[in-house]
Parts: C-alpha cells; structure tokens; sequence
C-alpha cells in the first residue's frame, strides 16, 4: 500500500527540482493529494502539468494509487 | 464514420465529434458514482453550462479506451469541443479563475458561488469504491 512520503519521494525523484506535499485523503493508502512545485512547469499548460505527474506513476493511476488529486505550480 | 475493429474508440469519437461540451464521468449528472465526478457536474450546473455526459462504469473498455485517446490517465474528464479541458482538480481551478465559463462560452450566473462547488469535500473519495463491472 503506498504511503504519502513513497509518492513524495517518485515525484520528487522524477521531477529535478520539484518540491511535493502528499496528504493521504482517507487514510486508506489509496486516495492522495499532491501539490507538486517544479520549475519546469512554467513551461507546460496546466493539462501537461498534470500529465508530467500522472506520468511518474504510469499504470499505477487507477491501480494502487485509486485517486490522485493534483495542484501544480511553477514557483 | 468508418468501421474499425474497435467500437468503443469509434463510439467515443463519435461522441466528442457531436456533443460541444461532453463528461465522462462514474455514474450519470444525476447519480454520480464519484465524489469527484460529483464536483464536475456540479461546477458545470453551477454554471448553468448544457453538457453531455458518458457514463464510463459499464464497460472497462471505455476507460481504456478513453485514457489512451486523451492521455489521460483519471475520471472525470471534461471535453469542449473535442478537447480535454481536464479532470476535476483543472475544472474546479478554472470554475474559480472564471477561465471555464469562458472557455464554455456562458456568463457565470450572479448567484453562482466564487469558489468551486463541493458536491462532496474537495478531493473526496469515491460515493460508491466497488465497481461491480470488474
């Protein structure tokens, strides 16, 4: 079952420069929310933003990781 | 249109092709499945926006389909116009920028309310988890 800091860490692994918040919305190990800070995202629309951290995850999404609810920023 | 051998692709095709403003959602507008299809459609009636919604419950291969047209790996996702406008979290941001009254081309209503509609709490798990199609 993932935990808040194991999605933390992949986003910020994946993403140089990222900074992730995580919070489990249930506490069933299955429903996140992540606001995900990246420099990178300046240049992306906000549809690719959240493609880019959908991405990290692959078939994960709607696997283990049933919801992931997402804020991105640039700065 | 024509025939391929996939069905489900033609028949989502088919469907951004006639609808201007289309849902694909758990459940319908009326019954949603989802908490966070749930707070779709209700950022889209608080809008008074018309829209068409596709149920995507009963048959897996909707989803899949879907997913792999848009890339776009989550439910809800909104289209206008043929294209993805995106999920909940980017609807709920542009109800509240005013971004998707525009991009709808409807005038928010005076009473609608500024911050996106909590038809459940915001990031709400499912009404219902157990999908009995799987």
């Amino acid at each position: 079952m993932p935990r808040p800091e194991d999605l933390k860490q992949r986003i910020e692994a994946a993403i140089p420069g990222a900074q992730a918040s995580v919070t489990d919305l249930t506490g069933g190990g299955d429903h996140f929310r992540a606001t995900v800070v990246a420099a990178e995202f300046a240049q992306l629309s906000r549809i690719e933003q959240h493609r880019r951290v959908y991405g990290v995850f692959g078939a994960d999404i709607g696997g283990p990781i049933h919801a992931l609810s997402l804020e991105t920023k640039a700065e | 249109m024509s025939t391929t051998e996939n069905p489900i692709r033609d028949a989502i095709q088919g469907a951004l092709g006639e609808h201007e403003v289309l849902l694909f959602m758990k459940g319908t507008p009326e019954a949603p499945a989802c908490g966070f299809s749930a707070r779709t459609v209700a950022a889209l009636e608080a809008l008074g926006a018309p829209f068409a919604a596709v149920d995507i419950l009963p048959d897996p291969r909707i989803r899949q389909e879907l997913s792999t047209l848009s890339n776009w790996p989550t439910i809800p996702q909104l289209f206008v116009k043929g294209e993805l406008v995106g999920g909940c979290d980017i609807v709920s941001e542009m109800y509240e920028s005013g971004e998707l009254a525009q991009v709808l081309g409807v005038e928010a209503p005076a009473d609608a309310p500024d911050d996106a509609p909590a038809a459940a709490e915001p990031g709400a798990p499912p009404l219902q988890i157990k999908n009995n199609l799987v």
